[in-house]
C-alpha cells in the first residue's frame, strides 16, 4: 500500500471521527500555539529592549559615578578633559536632581538634568518650540529651562510656556524650549523631565561634582578603544578603585539584555514545549483506544492480505496526520494569539519562520514517537484472534 | 489433466487451554483439485473453522504438511502468508465482515489497494467484480444501506477481486434467511461453475449434497467423504 493511500485513509477517518480527532489534537493545537505565541512576543519584547537602548544615542559610552572612596566625586573640567581623547566626539557630564518645581498652576516634583549642549547631539533630541541649552548659557550659568514635552503640559496647560517662569527650588528660571515627544524607555522618560544648564544646576544643587558622564564615540569602530582609555583615566582619577564608577557602553548593555530576553524566550518555549508533550501523551492514547476499537477491521484487512507494515503504516501515518494537523492549526492559533499579545503590550508583531518550521516538525516527530507505540501493537495481532474480537 | 491446489498431510492443530489439551484437528488428509467444489460439513466444534484457517493461511498446523499450488507454507514467512492471503485466497466469512467505514466499491478495492494496484485499475477490477454479483448499482453504498444479502455478495466480489487460487466460505449462509441464502449459495455455484475452486462449510445438508465432493468432520477427523472422489 502507498503512503498517498493511507494519507488518504487517515484524512478520511479523521474525516470520520470530527470531534475526536479534535480533541484528540486539543494537546497538540495548544501545545504549538502557546510555543508561537510566546516565542513571538518574546522576540517581541527583545526588539523593543533593543530599539530601546539603541534610541539612548549611537556608539554612546555611560558613565556612572558612584563616589566613593579618597575621590568622591569627578569635576565638570575633569570630565570634560575626556573630549580631548582622540575617539570622543562629544562629551556631556549630567548632573541631575529630583526636587520641587512649580508654575503659576502647581507645584510638582520633577527630575531635573543638568547638562551641556552637547547632551543634545549625543542623545538625538529634536526641540518642538524655541531653544536648546546653548554654550554661553553654561557659560554664564544661565537660569534657562528646556522642559519635556509631558511636564510642559502639566505645568502651563496648553498655553505657551516660552518666555514664561517656573521655580525650581525657589529660584526663577526661564522656559526657552520645549523638548518634542519622545518614546519612553524602560530606563527613562525624558518626556517627564526638566533640563538646565549643568553649571546651574551645579549651583542650584550645592555640588561641584558631576553624577554621570555621556560620552559618544567618533564611529561604531572607536567605541572601544575610547571606553579602554576612559576607564584608564577614571581609574587613575579614583586612585583604582573601580567600585567609584560604573563604565558601559551600548553594545555592553545590547548584550546583557539579549541575554536576559533570550534565556527568558527559551524558557517561555520550554513551558510551551512540555505541552506538546503532553500533547503527544494524548494522541498516543486516543490511538490506543483507536487500535482496540478497530482489532475486527485489523483482522479483516490482515485476512484479505494486508502485511505488517501496511498495518503499521496505516496508524502511524493516522497519528502523525492528527498531530501534523493539530501543529498547522496551533500554527495559525498561536499567529493570532501573539498578534492580538504584541497589540495590546505595544510590542512589535515578530513572526519567525524558524520557530514555525521546528514546532510543526516537532509536532509530527511527537505523531511519530507517540504513534509508534500502538501502531505496532495493531501490527502485532494474530489475525484470528483479531477477527473474533467483539 | 488434474492439478492438486491443496495438499494436506497429516495435518494436526493442538491448543492447550490451561493444562487441558484440545485437539481441535487430529491427523487430516485431503486434496483438493483445481475447479472443485468441497463442502465441508460436521458437528459444532468438530473443527470446520480450524481447518479453513489454516487453508486460508490464516493460521499454520501445529503438525503435518499443507502445500498451496505446489509450495509448503512452511517456506513462507509473516510477509509471505499476508501475501498468498492477499493472491491465493478469497474469504467469504459467516458475518461479512466488511468494513463499515468503506462504500461498497473501497471494500471490494481492499484487496487490490495491498496489491499496489493502480486505482483506475483497481477501480475497474472492483466494478467488474461487482457486475458479477449483481450490484455494479450499489457501489457507493455503505455496508449499513445493504441488506445482510447485499453485503454478503458485496463480500463474495471482495473474495473474487484478486482472481484467487480457491474460495473459501465459512457458513456464508448463517447469517441470511434461507430465501437469500439460497441465492448466495446458487451464485458461489455460479462462479465454482466459471472454473472458480470452491470450499464452502456448511451446515445445510442439502446444499452440501449439491456439492460435487462432502467431506464430513466429526472431533477433528475426517470419517466420512462423499461424491465424486
Ligand atoms: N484459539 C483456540 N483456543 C483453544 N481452543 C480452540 C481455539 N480455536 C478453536 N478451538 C477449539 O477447537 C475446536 C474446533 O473449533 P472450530 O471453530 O474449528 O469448530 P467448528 O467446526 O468451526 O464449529 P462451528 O460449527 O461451531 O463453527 C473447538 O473445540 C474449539 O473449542
Ligand atoms: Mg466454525
Amino acid at each position: 500500500m502507498s503512503i498517498a493511500q493511507a494519507v488518504k485513509m487517515a484524512l478520511k477517518n479523521i474525516y470520520t471521527n470530527k470531534l475526536r480527532s479534535l480533541l484528540t489534537m486539543l494537546g497538540i493545537i495548544i501545545g504549538v500555539a502557546a510555543v508561537i505565541a510566546l516565542v513571538s512576543i518574546g522576540n517581541g519584547a527583545t526588539t523593543k529592549v533593543t530599539d530601546q537602548v539603541k534610541s539612548l544615542g549611537s556608539n554612546l559610552i555611560n558613565v556612572n559615578i558612584q563616589g566613593r572612596g579618597v575621590q568622591r566625586s569627578i569635576s565638570y573640567d575633569q570630565a570634560m578633559s575626556y573630549k580631548n581623547i582622540k575617539e570622543v566626539k562629544y562629551v556631556s557630564p549630567i548632573l541631575s536632581a529630583n526636587t520641587n518645581v512649580s508654575s503659576e498652576n502647581i507645584t510638582k516634583k520633577v527630575s531635573i538634568d543638568g547638562i551641556n549642549d552637547e547632551y543634545q547631539k549625543i542623545r538625538e533630541y529634536d526641540v518642538d518650540y524655541g531653544r536648546f541649552i546653548l554654550p554661553i548659557d553654561v557659560d554664564y550659568r544661565q537660569k534657562v529651562a528646556v522642559l519635556g514635552s509631558n511636564i510642559v503640559y502639566e505645568l502651563f496647560g496648553s498655553s505657551n510656556p516660552i518666555g514664561n517662569y517656573i521655580k525650581i527650588n525657589g529660584s526663577s528660571y526661564k522656559v526657552v524650549g520645549v523638548l518634542a515627544e519622545k518614546e519612553a524607555s524602560m530606563m527613562e522618560n525624558i518626556n517627564d523631565k526638566i533640563i538646565i544648564p549643568i553649571s546651574s544646576a551645579q549651583r542650584q544643587f550645592k555640588s561641584a561634582g558631576v553624577n554621570a558622564i555621556y560620552i559618544q564615540a567618533t564611529s561604531e569602530h572607536t567605541v572601544e578603544a575610547a571606553k579602554e582609555k576612559i576607564e584608564k583615566k577614571l581609574l587613575k582619577y579614583f586612585k583604582n578603585d573601580d567600585d567609584s564608577f560604573r563604565l558601559f557602553n551600548q553594545q555592553d548593555m545590547l548584550k546583557t539584555m539579549g541575554t536576559i530576553t533570550t534565556t527568558l524566550t527559551m524558557a517561555l518555549g520550554g513551558i510551551a514545549g512540555i505541552s506538546l508533550v503532553v500533547g503527544g501523551i494524548g494522541i498516543m492514547n486516543i490511538m490506543l483506544v483507536s487500535v482496540t476499537e478497530r482489532t475486527r477491521e485489523i483482522g479483516i484487512r490482515k485476512a484479505i492480505g494486508a502485511k505488517k507494515r501496511d498495518i503499521l503504516i496505516q496508524f502511524l501515518i493516522e497519528s502523525v496526520v492528527l498531530s501534523t494537523i493539530g501543529g498547522i492549526i496551533g500554527v495559525g492559533v498561536g499567529l493570532l494569539m501573539a498578534k492580538g499579545a504584541s497589540s495590546v503590550l505595544d510590542l512589535q508583531f515578530v513572526v519567525s519562520l524558524n520557530t514555525i518550521l521546528l514546532s510543526v516538525g516537532f509536532s509530527w516527530f511527537v505523531g511519530v514517537i507517540f504513534g509508534l507505540y500502538p501502531a505496532n501493537k495493531a501490527a502485532k495481532m494474530n489475525p484470528i484472534d483479531a477477527l473474533r474480537y467483539e | 489433466m488434474t492439478q492438486n491446489i491443496i495438499e494436506i498431510n497429516d495435518v494436526s492443530k493442538i491448543y492447550h487451554l490451561g493444562g487441558e489439551v484440545v485437539k481441535a484437528l487430529d491427523g487430516i488428509s485431503l486434496n483438493v483439485e483445481k475447479g472443485e467444489f468441497v463442502a465441508i460439513i460436521g458437528p459444532s466444534g468438530s473443527g470446520k473453522s480450524t481447518l479453513m484457517n489454516i487453508i486460508g493461511c490464516l493460521d499454520v498446523p501445529t503438525k503435518g504438511e499443507y502445500a498451496l499450488d505446489g509450495k509448503s507454507i512452511k517456506d513462507y514467512n509473516d510477509n509471505g502468508l499476508a501475501k498468498v492471503r492477499n493472491e491465493k485466497i478469497g474469504f467469504i466469512f459467516q458475518q461479512f465482515n466488511l468494513l463499515s467505514r468503506l462504500t461498497a466499491l473501497e471494500n471490494v478495492e481492499l484487496p487490490l489497494v495491498y496489491q499496489g494496484i493502480e486505482a483506475k485499475e483497481r477501480r475497474q477490477i472492483a466494478m467488474d467484480c461487482l457486475k458479477r454479483v449483481g450490484l455494479e448499482n450499489r457501489y457507493t453504498h455503505y455496508p449499513n444501506q445493504l441488506s445482510g444479502g447485499q453485503q454478503q455478495r458485496v463480500a463474495i466480489a471482495r473474495a473474487l477481486a484478486s482472481r484467487p487460487s480457491i474460495l473459501l466460505a465459512d457458513e456464508p449462509t448463517g447469517a441470511l434467511d434461507s430465501k437469500t441464502g439460497k441465492e448466495v449459495i446458487e451464485m458461489i455455484k455460479e462462479i465454482n461453475r466459471e472454473g472458480q475452486t470452491v470450499i464452502l462449510i456448511t451446515h445445510d445438508l442439502k446444499v452440501a449434497q449439491s456439492a460435487r465432493r462432502q467431506i464430513v468432520l466429526a472431533d477433528g477427523k475426517i470419517v466420512e467423504q462423499g461424491g465424486e472422489v
